[in-house]
């Protein structure tokens, strides 16, 4: 018998793949359709292989060692590859426990004359195991994060879209929460589309931004005054009643700034402004 | 040495800058401009930046600055083509150019002016010919 944990690890190897591959079997969560018996028992393997090499009696109670690190890297992958075949988190963290359950099993067994020891080493497993189950998570995590991240710039760039709405006049519809980084793409697409249509007149429609706070509407405040910068007019409609209060709350002054209620109230004005008439084409007829 | 061309067109003077403003070039420039809008007796002055690409703290001053003074001389300006990157600078440099005239292009910008001094286009050509 041997009182270190690692020898014995060592030592039990064999034994210890034999029982986690049977503790995982006899589980109910094992997917037959996304990975194949023989699969799993190579990527248990390969765990346990690295498992023992890593491990001395000082990484095991040091868990932020740099000697563990292929440890690490191994489990990240393994995560990282069954999070995008398609295993929950719940089955990626019940292969990581299952192997506690048999190295535990394997200790019971070799040390049940010394039950202090015992309860030592369990712990000291206990605690190893479910700090590898916290790193998968972690990756798992961290992988579904880039992938929200991807998306929300994919967002952005979709949802400022610059519509000429009517000859020289461009409506820009916001929607969603306006930020610094966002309010840029804004301003920029903006007056680009102003150079490139020659329009005299763009409306920014923030009926679909939920808030407003001082950063917003001194952003919105930014892109009227480059508007006019370039010689175009630029009016700001859709403002809720409750920005609205807010607004002022803040004592930020939109007073120089042309703001409508609708949209459809902004075009009217551009409309004026450009000397335009819409009449219904009947009215004509009529009173000839 | 390099100086920036001023056009006069009846009323108006015209000045088309056409490559990135360095200091000394602008002061010239301002100083050249008001010269000719006293002796001219302009009413309007347009300046052209399509072509500027680069702008600066100094540079937004001296737009400022002329129209100031063109003001004191009773002459409007008008500052046409601000390519976006600038009008984005000039913004973020908290410098919005309150008494200046803007217009996307050298026509709106005449069609503007004429507008504010109430000079139409047969003033313009007679005062050409």
């Amino acid at each position: 018998m041997s009182d270190s944990i690692v020898g014995l690890l060592r030592q039990k190897k064999n034994q210890i793949l034999t029982l986690w591959m049977k503790n995982q079997l006899a589980d109910g969560s094992l997917r037959d359709d996304l990975m194949s018996n023989a699969e799993l028992r190579n990527q248990s393997e390969e765990l346990l292989d690295t498992l023992t090499e890593v491990m001395t009696d000082e990484t095991f109670t040091q868990l932020d060692d740099p000697a563990l690190e292929p440890l690490f890297d191994l489990l990240a992958g393994i995560s990282l590859s069954r999070a995008r075949q398609g295993f929950t988190p719940r089955e990626t963290g019940t292969y990581i426990f299952s192997l506690k359950a048999a190295l535990l099993e394997i200790l019971q067994h070799d040390r049940k004359n010394d039950l202090p020891l015992l309860l030592a080493n369990t712990l000291q497993i206990s605690k190893f195991i479910d700090n590898l189950g916290i790193r998968t998570f972690e990756t798992f995590i961290q992988g579904r994060e880039e992938v929200i991240i991807r998306q929300t710039d994919e967002m952005t760039d979709m949802m400022t879209p610059v519509v000429q709405i009517w000859d020289g006049i461009l409506a820009m519809p916001l929607i969603g929460t306006l930020d610094s980084s966002r309010t840029l793409v804004v301003m920029e697409n903006l007056l680009q589309e102003i150079v490139r249509t020659g329009s005299e007149i763009a409306i920014l429609d923030i009926s679909g931004v939920p808030t407003v706070d001082s950063m917003v509407a001194q952003h919105l405040i930014k892109t009227v005054n480059a508007t006019r910068l370039m010689g175009a007019e630029c009016i700001i409609s859709g403002i809720r009643p409750e920005i609205a209060q807010t607004i002022v709350h803040l004592g930020i002054d939109l007073s120089y700034v042309i703001t409508k209620a609708t949209l459809a109230s902004a075009l009217k004005h551009a409309f004026t402004v450009m000397r335009l008439e819409v009449r219904k084409a009947g009215t004509t007829s009529f009173s000839n | 040495m390099e100086r920036i061309p001023i056009l006069k067109m009846g009323q108006f003077l015209l000045v088309t800058i056409q490559v990135d403003l360095y200091d000394r070039l602008a002061l010239d420039l301002e100083a050249d401009l008001i010269k000719q809008i006293s002796e001219y007796e302009s009413r309007a002055v347009m300046i052209d930046i399509s072509a500027v690409t680069i702008v600066d703290s100094f540079m937004g001053r001296i737009l400022n600055n002329i129209a100031s003074m063109a003001r004191i001389l009773d002459a409007e300006t008008v500052v046409v083509g601000m390519q976006p990157s600038v009008a984005i600078t000039l913004v973020e440099l908290g410098l919005p150019l309150a008494g200046i005239h803007t217009a996307l292009n050298v026509e709106r910008g005449i069609a503007l002016l004429q507008s504010k001094v109430g000079t139409d286009r047969r003033t313009l050509q007679s005062n050409n010919d």
